[in-house]
């Protein structure tokens, strides 16, 4: 191919550099890639999957199985881009990778962007029905938004040479795009693909935005844009795609479908230097007159119907260009592996023809994906020989080509006539208006013409999938294996895997699988196509979300206080929480160590105010809280609390907390960081859906109390100091009991008596905002005993010391209260949630996973969490009898320890198991879950600190 | 994606929604194996079905929903909960 002087509407006085594959080449303002690739003499961008043989651009739209490239930017890189769908621009650079692109390990620095859009009509292609759909939408005053895949609008109309209103094509389609711009509530998308429909009205577009501009010009666009479009009414108006003929080296660059041929001639002035058209429809000879009048030499048209071609041919007859009725069966190349050669078989015999394209036409098929996708129906059509959208979806209109509507006339008022029903449903009122008066020819009947059997027999270079190097040849071995359902075949051959989902290759591979089988082309099918219709950024999916704003980060108010102790933190959930604080050269299990150390034996301070906190009140609020928990809640006296577990209807552990009165109809719960929403979400569902009668409000208030745990024997001490108008004493201030005061000259701070280590322990809570001031004032009340910060690592082994569990961390999705060795809390009195569950014969087997302890036999060795165990140890697989929950190192025992969940577990107390893990074999015991303090008796701290 | 229309906050996408099943009425008496059915065993129907949604991320009220499985269509939303259930917590 090669760039005529004049014609196309690329802007000739505007001259591209771009880079293809390191090398400089040049193109025009109004090219894409392909046609600037090809305007430079680049014609083989790279090879076959697994042939290795020269692949070109073979369409100028979305039928393209070939023109892929690594398009880079220097912001990112985009695998398998479509050379057709790219604007050029100024500085381009593009990879050859037509196959298998390449993700880059660092990081993407591209904008990508959102917006979402409502309409009342949205309209699917910009061709002749789309434009004509839009126009009289538009007319009747709907807010209507048109997306077009390609640069430019007009669809066939861009390639095609017809009068429409009395003049050109391209002119009736600027006007027309002119007129809908200037509506006022109209908006055009160019450059933007319809990935995929969803349901009511639902589309997700990928339009590409300062991609096709210079770098430099972009400014603060970003490269791409996600619309997500709801529309009352779509309509699809995508037209249609042309498939190609297989053929013996029907693969070789220079082979491209004849509608793509003529779209290169009369967009971008690319014309062969001696180009032969294969088609068996009348449309194909539109190629033949295009190049003729561009003068450009078409050394034939070839055309197996002995009558077809109609007005077409006899026009191309007229101006000189040979038509031979046969059919091409083969190709040659040149050294680079070019088209050089086309041989032609006529009734008379073979004939070879020099070339450097071959034009193909095999017929048009809807470009229906977006109907089929969600499974709209389709019929088989005997004209195109394709399946066409027949009932549309709700909220569906279809429109023109994609309905296999044929004439550019019909196609016109098949837009007009999709916009009134769709304006109808709406209950616009339309606006009459004429379509416009086209002059086009009539066409003859396509020939039913799929392959040309191999001259020679060997059908392994005859492709049916270019993109796959899936061959004639495989589609029979496929057949001969026993496949015989298109989808197998699919599979077999990989027909329709590639990243263009073979759109050019799915009715051939359909026919030829019918053949091969004996059956009817319309009882074998095509397969199914699915979103997105091209490939697209994961990037552009995430839009803006990436990194720190792909999830919040929820940090407390006393958190600027732990950076200042410069706390390692870890994420739990959405919240930051501070780990460990460490100290100038310690290590991570001294670190922690230390801060166990400090809660048992003296005092430590934790930032609690993650936990999550709802307050239940109302009339009914004690019955409600019955229902929800597992234990007694009634019962409760005000000013103080218990703690509590509530389960999923199927008697599952949902979470554990603590229930605090602190009226007679008001309650303080709270719930584990990581399920307090959860638990928010519950409480609202049984209060909304089953009981909408009961008065009781819940309120999650996790955020507005800062908490602080002041924990350890000297606990009592610091208290003191904080809050010396609080009598703290074991009598008057008892386990599990709340008290309101002034603490650290906070008035109307809530105090409770209640311990996650087995420590005595205060948490105090004050408004958020007042959260470091707690903090500062408890940590200089401390000073004298050393109080000591402590982290979530510390956390855990305290509370595992104990036997304390950790909903989600030692049960699983089946584990019951009596599992996990809560039995004692569960009314017996009352109903509640998941009671009846609990009588079920499953959960009372004695074999089910129940909480244990275990020590490890070397107090030295620390097992991963996780690990399975079993009683025997061999080759796998081994029976396993649990697993291990929670580990870790208690410096307070100084050994190894950890909770577990095994069959049958407390009545297996005491025995050995073994822990397989990836470096050897680590024998455990069995003991009862609560390591440190069984009788309980530093609850209420030493004897000595009571006053 | 579906457009679910909540009766308190109009036509909105989705992603707000959070689905809460089929609505099932509960056995007050129910044999063992009933009572597993109840929990564990889905009817999952072809056509119309009654599920229960969740404006979640607006105005955090329950609705009924009736939606034809086979088409996506929402023949029908109302609220689980009636004005009247809403009152103050004085």
């Amino acid at each position: 191919m090669k760039r005529l002087e004049s014609g196309g509407s690329i802007r000739r006085d505007e001259e591209l550099s771009f880079w293809y594959d390191g090398k400089r080449y040049t193109g025009f303002a109004g090219d894409t890639l392909a046609s600037a690739l090809l305007g430079a003499g680049v014609h083989v961008l790279g090879s076959s999957v697994s042939l290795g043989r020269p692949r070109g651009i073979m369409a100028a739209r979305l039928e393209e199985a070939t023109g892929f490239v690594q398009l880079v930017t220097p912001d990112a890189t985009e695998p398998l881009v479509r050379a057709s769908a790219v604007a050029l621009y100024e500085g381009l650079v593009a990879e050859s990778r037509i196959v298998r692109g390449y993700v880059e390990e660092r990081e993407d620095s591209a904008r990508f962007d959102k917006r979402y859009a409502h309409c009342d009509i949205c309209v699917i292609g910009a061709g002749p029905a789309g434009l004509m759909a839009a126009r009289v939408a538009v007319a009747a005053g709907a807010r209507v938004v048109v997306v077009e895949a390609d640069p430019a609008p007009g669809g066939a109309l861009l390639r095609d040479d017809v009068t429409i209103a009395g003049t050109t094509g391209a002119a009736w389609v600027h006007s027309t795009w002119e007129a809908l711009g200037s509506a006022d509530d109209c908006r055009l998308l160019t450059d933007a693909t319809v990935m995929t429909s969803l349901d009511h009205g639902g589309l997700m577009v990928l339009q590409r935005i300062g991609r096709q501009l210079a770098v430099r010009e972009r400014g603060g666009l970003p490269e791409m844009r996600l619309w997500q479009i709801r529309a009352r009414r779509t309509i699809l108006a995508t037209g249609m795609l042309e498939r190609p003929i297989v053929f013996q080296d029907n693969d070789r660059p220079g082979i491209m479908l004849a509608s793509a041929a003529r779209e290169y001639l009369a967009r971008y002035a690319l014309a062969p230097e001696a180009g032969v058209v294969f088609t068996s429809t009348d449309d194909g000879y539109r190629t033949a007159l295009a190049w003729h009048r561009a003068g450009a030499r078409v050394a034939a048209v070839v055309d197996p119907r002995h009558q077809g071609g109609g007005a077409l041919r006899d026009a191309v007859r007229a101006c000189g260009v040979r038509c031979i009725t046969g059919v091409v069966e083969g190709s040659g190349a040149d050294a680079e592996g070019r088209l050089a050669t086309v041989r032609v078989h006529t009734a008379r015999g073979i004939e070879t023809l020099r070339a450097d394209v071959l034009a193909v036409s095999g017929g048009y098929e809807p470009a229906s994906l977006l109907h089929t996708e969600r499974k709209g129906r389709t019929r088989y059509d005997a004209w195109w020989a394709a399946a066409v959208p027949d009932v549309p979806l709700p909220g569906e209109g279809i429109a023109g080509g994609v309905r296999g509507v044929a004439s550019l006339a019909a196609c016109l008022a098949d837009g007009a006539r999709a916009a009134v029903e769709a304006l109808g449903v709406l209950g616009l009122a339309i606006a009459p208006m004429e379509t416009p008066v086209v002059d086009e020819v009539s066409e003859s009947e396509p020939a039913q013409l799929w392959r040309v059997p191999a001259p020679d027999g060997d059908e392994s270079r005859s492709f049916v999938d270019l993109h796959r190097d899936a061959t004639v040849a495989g589609v029979s071995r496929a057949v001969n294996a026993g496949a015989t359902h298109i989808e197998h075949i699919k599979r077999y051959t990989l027909i329709g895997t590639g990243v263009e989902q073979g759109r050019a290759a799915k009715t051939n591979s359909g026919v030829l699988a019918a053949v091969l089988t004996g059956r009817d082309v319309s009882a074998v099918g095509t397969s199914g196509g699915r979103p997105p219709v091209e490939p697209m950024l994961f990037a552009a999916l995430a839009g803006r979300a990436s990194r720190e704003r792909f999830v919040p980060v929820r940090t407390t108010g006393i958190h600027p206080s732990h950076e200042a102790l410069s706390a390692v933190f870890e994420p739990a959930g959405q919240w930051l929480r501070p780990s460990r604080y460490p100290r100038p050269g310690e290590t991570v299990a001294g670190t922690v160590g230390r801060e166990c150390r400090a809660v048992r034996y003296s005092v430590g301070l934790m930032d609690a105010s993650t936990l999550g906190k709802i307050d239940v009140r109302g009339p009914d609020a004690t019955w409600f809280l019955e229902q929800l928990y597992v234990n007694g809640i009634g019962s409760i006296p005000v000013g103080k609390g218990r703690y509590s577990a509530m389960c999923r209807m199927d008697g599952s552990l949902l979470d554990d907390g603590l229930v605090l009165r602190l009226e007679e109809n008001r309650y303080f719960v709270t719930a584990s960081t990581g399920h307090a929403a959860a638990v928010v979400d519950w409480m609202e569902e049984w209060l909304q859906t089953e009981w909408p009668e009961r008065r009781v409000w819940v309120t999650p208030v996790t955020e507005q109390f800062a908490t602080v745990a002041i924990v350890g024997p000297r606990a009592r001490e610091v208290m003191t100091v904080l809050a010396p108008g609080i009598d703290l004493s074991r009598g008057a201030f008892p386990f599990l009991a709340i008290r309101h005061g002034t603490v650290a000259g906070m008035e109307g701070a809530m105090v409770a008596r209640v311990s996650f280590s087995g420590e005595l322990a205060f948490e105090v809570s004050v408004p958020w905002d007042r959260g470091q001031t707690l903090w500062a004032a408890a940590m200089s009340a401390g000073s004298p005993w050393r109080i000591t910060p402590y982290g979530l690592d510390a956390l855990q082994v305290l509370r595992m010391e104990k036997g304390y569990i950790i909903i989600g961390q030692d049960t699983e999705a089946t584990t019951t209260p009596y599992d996990a060795g809560l039995g004692w809390m569960v009314s017996k009195k009352k109903a509640f949630v998941g009671k009846r569950s609990l009588a079920r014969p499953a959960m009372l087997r004695p074999d089910r996973a129940q909480l244990v302890g275990f020590v490890t036999e070397d107090p030295e060795v620390v097992l991963p969490e996780g690990a399975g165990l079993v009683r025997e140890v061999h080759e796998p697989p081994m029976v396993i009898e649990g697993h291990v929950s929670s580990t870790a190192y208690s410096a307070t025992l100084g050994r190894s320890l950890g909770l577990a969940l095994v069959r049958g577990g407390r009545a297996r107390l005491g025995e050995r198991l073994f822990a397989p893990v990836e470096h050897g074999v680590i024998p455990v015991m069995l003991v009862d879950p609560v390591h440190v303090d069984p009788e309980g008796k530093k609850r209420d701290g030493w004897e000595d600190t009571d006053r | 994606m579906l457009q679910i229309t909540c009766p308190w906050c109009g036509p909105r996408d989705e992603p707000e929604f959070h689905y809460g099943g089929e609505g099932m009425p509960l056995p007050p008496d129910s044999t063992d194996a009933e009572w597993a059915a109840v929990l564990y065993q889905r009817p999952n129907p072809a056509g119309r079905t009654n599920e229960r949604w969740v404006h979640w991320a607006g105005c955090r009220q329950w609705m009924h929903v009736v939606r034809d499985t086979l088409t996506h269509d929402i023949h029908e939303v109302r609220p689980v909960r009636q004005p009247d259930d809403f009152g103050s917590p004085a």
